[in-house]
This record gives C-alpha cells, sequence and structure tokens, in this order.
C-alpha cells in the first residue's frame, strides 16, 4: 500500500543542512491502523507531509498503491492527493468564509463533479457525522468537535485509501478528542489505512502499529499484540 | 477539472466574503473607467461644439485675419489679430474688386456701455456692414438691418438683440428710439430674432453698428476680421489666392495677412480638439493603470493571506493550474465589475454635465468607452498574472504551517 524506501529529506537553513529524514524505510498495509510518535523536531510531521504528497523527498522512491508517486508532476499530484488521500488538520483547516456544506464539497469541486451531485453527497456525508442540522453554519458557528467532523467528512468525501491526521486531537477537549478518535477508528474497522502523527502516548498506544522516530530515523516500529 | 460556472461561483464567494476590499477594488476600478468616460466626453463635446458654431457659418467663407502665419493650417494670428499692418478698410473694400468675391463683411469688435436713460448694459458692440447679416445668417425680427451704402460714412445707426431690446426698452417698441454707446448716440433700425449664441457671442445681447461708427467709437482704424463669401464652394481655392494677392499689392508686396477658408479653420479646430481628447483620454488612463497596479497589490496581498487556503485547496486536491484560475478569475471578475461600475458613473457624470450646460453636447466617444473597458480588462487581468501565479507556487506545506 505505502511503501518508502531509502527516504531522505533534507532542508536548507542559512548554510547548514538539516536532515529532517535520513534513510527511512517503510511499508505501511492496507487497513493498518499506524501511530507515528516521536519528540518534535524527530521528522514525523516531515513523513506525513511526504505519505501525503504534500512535501517531496530529496531521494528515495515512495510507492502508494504499487505506484511510484515520487516524480509526478504537479497535475498528477494533486490527483493522487485528491483521489487517494484525506487530511484531518490539528487545526481543522476549514475555509472560514464557506459553511460546512461548501467546506465538505470543495474537492468535489475541485474534481469536477457536478453542483447538484456535491450537493447531495456532501450533505449525505455531514449528516453520517451527526451534523445534519449544521449543514448551513460557517466554521466561526461550530464548536471545536464540530469543526473537526467537519473536517473529517470534507477529508473522507473523496473515499480515499489512506487517512493521515496530524494531531487531530490537539486542538480539542477530553470529550470531542474521543469522539473524533472513535470515528478516526471508526472508518479504520472499514478498511481505510490510518495513520495518526501524535505526541500524545495516550492517542498513539491505541493503534495497533506504533512507530516512534528519533532524530529523521525511525527508531522503534512495534506492533501490539491485540 | 473544475468547470467554468464553479470557478467563476467559487470566486464571487470569495469576493462577497472578503466585502470591504471588494469594494474598494471596485470603487478604483470604476473611477478609473468613470474618469476616462467623462473626461473624454468633455473634450469630445468641446470638438462638437466648435464644429456646430462653424457650421452655423457658411461653407463657402474666407476669413482674412491681420497677422501672418508661417504655413496655412496653423491659426495663430485668429485669437489675438495682432499685425505689424492695419487690415483697414480700405483693404476690405478693395476685396470686392475680385470677380470671384459676391459679398464682403468688415468686423470690428468692442465692448462698451449701452444706455437709455438710467438703464445701463455692458454689451459687445459689432461694427460691420449691410452684408454681414447674409453671411452670418442673421434674421431681422423688427424694422431692418444696417442699409447697404458708402461704408466708410460714419452713421448714427444701430441694430440691437432680443434682449438688449427688452433691458432697455421693456415692451415699447425701439425702432427710431435713440440709445447711447459710450459717448456716442444712435438710432435704433432694427431688432434681430433671436437666435441665441453663435461663435461666442450672445447675439441676443450685442449691438450692430456701422463699421465706420465703430471705428471712431473705439478710435481703432484696424479690423479684426475680413468675412467673404463666394458663390461656389469651387472657386474658394481661386477666391482666396486672389485675395491674397489684393491684399499683398496693397501692402507693398508683404504677405501680412492670413487667408483660410471656413474648411481650413474647421479642420484644424477639429484636429486640435481631437488631440486633446486623445491626451485628456490618455491622462485618465494613467488612473487605469493605478487601479490595475492596486489590483496586483490586493492580489498580491490576498495571496499572503489565504496562505493557508491555498495549502489546504492543494491538500484537498488543487493543482497549481487550478489555484492560478481561482485567482485569475477572483481578478477579472473584479475588473468586469469595476469597469462596469465605472461605465455607469461615466454616464452619469456625462448625464450631470449635459443637465447643467444644456448647450454643451458633452459625449463620450465610442472608442473612448471602449478603450476604457479594455484597458480596465486588461490592467486586472494582466496585473493579477503575477499573484496568481505565485498563489499556484506556494508550497502547501509551507503554506498549511501558517495559519
Amino acid at each position: 500500500m505505502i511503501s518508502l524506501s531509502g527516504i531522505e529529506r533534507n532542508f536548507q537553513v542559512g548554510d547548514q543542512t538539516v536532515h529532517a529524514l535520513a534513510n527511512v524505510n517503510l511499508d505501511i498495509g492496507a487497513g493498518e491502523y499506524v501511530s507515528i510518535m516521536g519528540p518534535s523536531g524527530s521528522g514525523k510531521s516531515t513523513l506525513l507531509n511526504i505519505v501525503g504528497l504534500l512535501d517531496r523527498p530529496s531521494s528515495g522512491i515512495y510507492k502508494l498503491d504499487d505506484r511510484d508517486v515520487t516524480g509526478l508532476s504537479d497535475e498528477e499530484e494533486a490527483s493522487v492527493r485528491r483521489d487517494k488521500i484525506g487530511f484531518v488538520f490539528q487545526s481543522f483547516h476549514l475555509v472560514p468564509r464557506l459553511n460546512a456544506l461548501e467546506n465538505v464539497a470543495l474537492p468535489m469541486l475541485l474534481a469536477g463533479v457536478s453542483i447538484s451531485e456535491r450537493h447531495r453527497r456532501a450533505t449525505e456525508n455531514l449528516e453520517a457525522y451527526g451534523l445534519g442540522d449544521r449543514i448551513h453554519h460557517r466554521p466561526d458557528q461550530l464548536s471545536g468537535g464540530q469543526r473537526q467532523r467537519v473536517a473529517m467528512a470534507r477529508a473522507t468525501i473523496m473515499r480515499p485509501v489512506v487517512l493521515l491526521a496530524d494531531e487531530p486531537t490537539g486542538n480539542l477537549d477530553r470529550a470531542s478528542g474521543k469522539e473524533v478518535v472513535a470515528l478516526l477508528e471508526g472508518l479504520n474497522a472499514s478498511g481505510v489505512t490510518l495513520v495518526v502523527v501524535t505526541h500524545d502516548p495516550q492517542l498513539g498506544q491505541r493503534a495497533r502499529r506504533q512507530i516512534h522516530m528519533v532524530d529523521g530515523m525511525i527508531d522503534t516500529d512495534e506492533v501490539s499484540p491485540q | 477539472m473544475m468547470n467554468l460556472t464553479d470557478v467563476l461561483r467559487f470566486s464571487t464567494r470569495t469576493l462577497t466574503g472578503f466585502r470591504t476590499r471588494t469594494i474598494l477594488m471596485i470603487v478604483a476600478m470604476s473611477i478609473g473607467v468613470g474618469a476616462v468616460v467623462v473626461l473624454t466626453s468633455l473634450g469630445e463635446g468641446a470638438r462638437r461644439y466648435v464644429v456646430n458654431e462653424f457650421s452655423s457659418l457658411g461653407t463657402n467663407l474666407i476669413i482674412v485675419i491681420p497677422g501672418r502665419t508661417e504655413t496655412g493650417g496653423n491659426l495663430p494670428g485668429l485669437m489675438v489679430g495682432r499685425s505689424p499692418r492695419d487690415l483697414t478698410l480700405e483693404d476690405a473694400l478693395a476685396l470686392l474688386r475680385s470677380s470671384r468675391v459676391t459679398r464682403m463683411a468688415p468686423l470690428n469688435i468692442g465692448s462698451a456701455q449701452v444706455s437709455r436713460g438710467r438703464l445701463k448694459r455692458e454689451s459687445p458692440i459689432i461694427g460691420t456692414t449691410h452684408d454681414f447679416k447674409e453671411i452670418r445668417g442673421l434674421e431681422i425680427g423688427q424694422g431692418q438691418f444696417i442699409p447697404p451704402g458708402d461704408p466708410t460714412a460714419p452713421q448714427s445707426i444701430c441694430v440691437i438683440g432680443q434682449n438688449l431690446s427688452r433691458e432697455l426698452f421693456g415692451n415699447l417698441p425701439p425702432i427710431g428710439k435713440w440709445l447711447r454707446v459710450g459717448e456716442r448716440r444712435f438710432r435704433v433700425i432694427g431688432v434681430l430674432a433671436s437666435k441665441g449664441r453663435s461663435l461666442g457671442f450672445d447675439i441676443d445681447e450685442v449691438a450692430i453698428i456701422p463699421v465706420a461708427s465703430a471705428q471712431q467709437l473705439f478710435n481703432q482704424p484696424s479690423l479684426l476680421r475680413i468675412f467673404a463669401e463666394t458663390r461656389h464652394r469651387d472657386s474658394l481655392e481661386a477666391a482666396r489666392d486672389e485675395i491674397r494677392n489684393i491684399l499683398k499689392d496693397r501692402h507693398e508686396g508683404d504677405e501680412d495677412v492670413t487667408v483660410v477658408t471656413q474648411d481650413a479653420v474647421l479642420a484644424t479646430f477639429d484636429r486640435i480638439l481631437r488631440t486633446l481628447t486623445y491626451a485628456v483620454g490618455g491622462i485618465a488612463a494613467i488612473s487605469l493603470a493605478v487601479a490595475g497596479i492596486l489590483t496586483m497589490n490586493v492580489m498580491l496581498i490576498a495571496v499572503s493571506q489565504r496562505t493557508s487556503e491555498i495549502g489546504l485547496m492543494k491538500a484537498l486536491g488543487a493543482s497549481g493550474r487550478q489555484i492560478r484560475n481561482l485567482f485569475f478569475a477572483e481578478a477579472a471578475l473584479l475588473s468586469a465589475v469595476g469597469a462596469a461600475v465605472g461605465l455607469a458613473i461615466g454616464a452619469a457624470g456625462v448625464l450631470a454635465i449635459r443637465q447643467l450646460y444644456p448647450q454643451f453636447p458633452a459625449a463620450a466617444p465610442m472608442w473612448a468607452v471602449a478603450a476604457a473597458v479594455i484597458t480596465a480588462s486588461i490592467t486586472g487581468v494582466v496585473f493579477s498574472l503575477m499573484p496568481a501565479r505565485r498563489a499556484a507556487r506556494l508550497d502547501p506545506v509551507v503554506s498549511l504551517a501558517k495559519r
């Protein structure tokens, strides 16, 4: 499913080269539930960005669904992100001037889905996330938990095979956080590959497979016996 | 791929979302377009005004102006009338020696107080002869015009305009009554029919006296102009040359007068005022360019303000091209609405000018309207290229990190 080999990512800071990722090799199978943990600066977010095709490795090969996606053009990359990958961000990243429905419909808008189809599917998805009565609310009229659920409804609208969550509960209170985690795990149970980046051990330990990163390298990679 | 309707709908949504910014941009753009429309319509109005004024004179008219100009087309003496040698009444009479000249009217103009009893009024005074009536197409309301006769003999008679008559005589019949022009007394022999303004004079306000009387009154032996008329348009050029030769002979071989045809004057004014309109339009277009640069600035700010949104859009599957198109559409919509509002402002401005100055035929020329709209669209689009491209190239990781 996800196959990284010899991935390096170097940043130039002043005249120094920082190795954010150094020779990362990682295989994640379809339907896995993986958490990536580590202190800040360990490279976990960089890794997630590369898996999400938001960032390109300096060297190495990344295969998604057996397809080498390392050297894709901007257009091809965009369509892979759109069709196969869903993102859930710590700060939700909803467009403030659009209502819940329009936010959820955004990926379909970019994909050129017709407006009636967009409305139908976005409404369905929002209802599925318990937001049927919040369809026309703008983000500033929603609670943190509701915002993150809108973001999830958006992340799943294109039925991605991989869901990438970067500190999904970071900005939420305990109750809302639990709710969101339950939803993410529910999606994983239905077959979606789930990768969660966090430095919250409680969240990280819920995953079947836990990866610890230190200084841009994978330190430990354990599958908990459940 | 997104279709055009979706792109436009999304951009409209963005524009209505950032209301203040959108309104300010539209105002800037529309002021530019409006300025072009209003200013060029003023220039065009001036041109039409002058052309109309001249057309009210005959078309087979030759004008003699004291003072020499180097080239036939320009008319430095037309406004000032300075000359090394006076243009005399004898010069004027000599023109009738040309067989092509059918009518001739010398012209002397001054300003003097016209009074009757305690009623006083400052009026333009025209000194001329009998043929002036036909040449200028004047009509007599009551009485008669200056009778034909020896133009060199001063006579104490005058013909007055409608307003002047009403001011001085009220409802009394003015014919045969005496009035004072400056220090002299004149008998009213006629009242002109109302004609309104012509060549900068309000015909209703003037008093017309024999040219010789005017020369005495103003102590000015030199004429301001001589009008000469030919029977046919075809003989205009030949008559002009003859007049030139007659005056050259009389002036000891010096060509120190300017002889122009009505057509030449008209063409010159037409050209001058057209150029003026272009110049004014060009100046106004600068404000459009400023509006364009403003568009670019605002779009650049929009790109940096919406960095995280652009990053998000990329994460959701927007390609660089789609981002570019969205920003591009936004700028295009802004300029289109700005141009439309500007046209409305311009049209309202032209209407207002016409209401305020009914005799001034202000009208925006079509080319100016088209140029304003096209310039607005092009500046809007061109100046949004750079911001749109910058947006498209934003690195999603960096942009998502911002919030």
